[in-house]
């Protein structure tokens, strides 16, 4: 199969739905332009022009109900957010409208809204422009919320998701866009609610999400020669649904479990899972559960903070080890590939 | 109170001396880890409209924020080293180029999510008559951010509650790389919704900063008498791209033409040139006022660099009440 990158996949996805689908259309704040959302937007824009390819105002409260609107009456809007902070001015469309849509109106029709946000990564992004919220939106009933790590999955979760009728959030890690790996070359979707085992293993069980699969995959290959750790990693793919069979099916296996996530562990995803875990699998646990997320403060923008607070391979290897009551040391390094943003910016 | 000419230029000069000098050794060096937005070329505004503020008026602004707090009266020092993301930070590293913050100038806070400030200063422009004071604030953002709904929503609150803020917006004709164009219907005015709002509003150049000061004279005298909110809307330009040191014609959205008839229009060339006649040796002085302002920047540079970063012990302080 050929290679492609995470961004290229997202911008193969987006072409290949709108040929199938003439009334899909990309809105976003200067979607339009030659940096085209970090090269996702630029092939669409490319191929079908400004009339569907259409730069918005700075208006995401409103075009959060706007996109609804226009999707409760044919239309497939694909919001681009070049950062997910930006759609907290966009909750309510989101969230008390496009979530509830279908329940409130008594289950006559989905709003089939689909939209991107990226999470900004590297050089001291900051407060208000680093911050994942898959776990917000995993909050609520009537979403579908997706956090692809892999670039076939960011080409098949966005076309699952093209296809479907429920409103969708993809949440994307700008750390992921350089990487590159297989992808299919039709548009073939990928299931939304089911994980995916990235490593087998029998010692430990990392459940990850996003960027944190990355960092899970480079502590199991640690763990494993450094150690002799077997770790068996698990990408959730989706925050809701969550694919709790095949979680609990690994930690029965392993009977150890590490959560690795960019969202704080307070009422996050690493808490749902440690809490399915504890309901369904509580049994084959054979240690408690540990998780790796950023502390409990903002993301801070001086370097040595930011890297102090963004959780990585070395944190998930060390919770790795403790689980196992292990007392080694793993040291696994910088990911040059998933910086992220760099400078001069 | 009044500010004499001389000074307004010699605030410009000294700004862009500092922001041009920064860019510079931002992109050499990558040293400065955060995204900066650049506000050369607009000088002007930020000059005008705080030099007809107080010392005790509090300052409010949007992601390029860098002009109004120097012009505030921000120290120059803790904004370097902010952006160095040193202890010795304005906001102790915490909050890069984007969250400048000094409450003695009188710089209330900047931030990187367009429109916040808009209500944010308004608030803070109510507490201060709540209180009973006659402190007023203004508050700066683009004609970006004027197409938010809190844009919207604080007018409103504002001429309601006869808020003292002076509404300030910076038309630069861009967001990101969308023209106005794009983004508003043919034939808007910003300053139009001043008037709908029933809150006085007034347009002008705002490369020209003797008429920016004289309108925001203007507009603090009627915030300060009690007569409610002002809005100015000031038209300009920015020469460098968005986000960061470079410059980005002809890559697609705006020509190098276009970038140059506006240098052509330079307000502290304006400036300048408006002085000479009134002002002998006025030229000497800026030269003057330029070295000088890039002595002030190295040292500041060297005072950033030469102190510490914040210690990992303290990630989590200041998140809540230490
Ligand atoms: C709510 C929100 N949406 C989008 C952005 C991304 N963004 C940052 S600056 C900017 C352009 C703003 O244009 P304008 O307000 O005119 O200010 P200028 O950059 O021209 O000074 C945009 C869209 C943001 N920071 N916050």
């Amino acid at each position: 199969m050929r290679m492609l990158k995470y961004s290229e996949a997202i911008g193969e996805a987006t072409v290949q739905c709108m040929e199938a689908d003439p009334t899909i259309l990309v809105a976003g704040q200067s979607v339009d332009d030659h940096k085209g959302i970090y090269g996702t937007t630029t092939a669409a824009m490319r191929r079908f022009g400004a009339s569907r390819v259409l730069d918005i105002p700075n208006c995401e409260n409103a075009f959060a109900g706007i996109a609804v609107g226009a999707a409760s009456q044919g239309l497939r809007p694909l919001v681009v957010h070049t950062r997910d902070d930006f759609m907290f001015l966009a909750m309510d469309g989101i969230l008390n409208v496009a979530a509830k849509w279908r329940y409130m109106y008594g289950n006559k029709g989905g709003v089939p809204v689909v939209m991107r946000g990226v999470v900004g990564h590297g050089w001291g992004q900051g407060a208000t422009h680093s911050q994942s919220l898959h776990s917000v939106f995993g909050h609520f009933p009537g979403l579908h919320v997706v956090t692809p790590a892999s670039p076939a999955d960011a080409k098949g979760l966005l076309v699952t998701a093209l296809q479907g009728d429920t409103p969708v959030v993809i949440i994307e890690n700008r750390g992921l866009y350089e990487v590159e790996g297989e992808v299919p070359e039709g548009p073939v979707g990928v299931p939304i609610g089911r994980g995916r085992i990235v490593r087998e293993g029998t010692d430990v069980t990392i459940v990850a999400a996003s960027l944190m699969v990355r960092e899970a995959e480079r502590a199991a290959s640690a763990l494993a020669a450094l150690q002799g750790v077997s770790a068996e990693v698990v990408d959730v793919r989706s925050i809701r649904p969550l694919d709790e069979d095949l979680i609990c099916a690994s930690v029965a296996k392993t009977g150890h479990l590490v959560v690795a996530d960019t969202s704080w562990a307070r009422y996050g995803l690493s808490a749902e899972v440690a809490a399915v875990v504890a309901e369904r699998a509580f049994d084959s646990l054979r240690a408690p559960v540990r998780r790796v997320t950023p502390p409990d403060s903002p993301a801070p923008v001086s370097w040595p903070l930011e890297e102090a607070f963004n959780p990585n391979a070395d944190a998930v290897a060390r919770a790795a080890l403790e689980v196992l009551g292990l007392r080694g040391r793993v040291a696994v390094g910088e990911d040059e590939l998933a910086r992220g943003f760099v400078g001069p910016y | 109170m009044t500010t004499e000419p001389e000074e307004l230029l010699r605030a410009m000069v000294r700004i862009r001396a500092v922001e041009e000098g920064l860019a510079d050794v931002y992109r050499e060096e990558q040293e400065m880890r955060t995204p900066v937005h650049f506000s050369i070329g607009q000088e002007a505004t930020a000059v005008g409209v705080c030099a007809a503020m107080r010392r005790s008026d509090l300052v409010y602004s949007g992601h390029r924020c860098h002009a109004q707090y120097l012009a505030k009266g921000g120290d120059l020092t803790a904004m370097v080293a902010e952006l160095y993301g040193r202890e010795t930070g304005c906001s102790g590293g915490r909050g890069g180029s984007v969250h400048l913050v000094d409450l003695e100038a009188g710089f209330g806070a900047s931030s990187a999510i367009l429109g916040e400030m808009i209500s944010v200063g308004t608030g803070a422009a109510w507490a201060s008559a709540v209180a009973g004071r006659d402190d007023v604030a203004a508050t700066f953002f683009g004609d970006g951010a004027a197409e938010e709904g809190v844009f919207h929503e604080s007018l409103n609150f504002a001429a309601l509650r006869r808020v003292p803020v002076v509404f300030v917006c910076e038309n630069n004709g861009y967001s990101l790389s969308s023209p106005l164009s794009s983004r508003q219907p043919a034939g808007n005015s910003i300053t139009r919704w001043a008037d709908r709002y029933g809150m006085p509003g007034v347009r002008v150049d705002g490369n020209d900063v003797f008429g920016v000061y004289a309108a925001a004279t203007e507009a603090v005298r009627w915030c300060r008498e009690g007569r409610g909110p002002y809005f100015l809307e000031l038209t300009t330009y920015r020469w460098r791209e968005h986000v960061g040191p470079n410059w980005d014609y002809d890559r697609d959205h705006r020509s190098k033409a276009e970038v140059d008839s506006w240098i052509a229009r330079c307000p502290i060339t304006r400036a300048t040139e408006e002085l000479r006649e009134r002002v002998p040796g006025i030229d000497r002085a800026r030269a003057q006022w330029e070295t000088e302002s890039r002595e002030e920047l190295a040292k500041a540079i060297a005072v950033a660099k030469a102190s510490p970063f914040p210690a990992v012990e303290t990630l989590l302080s200041g998140a809540y009440e230490d």
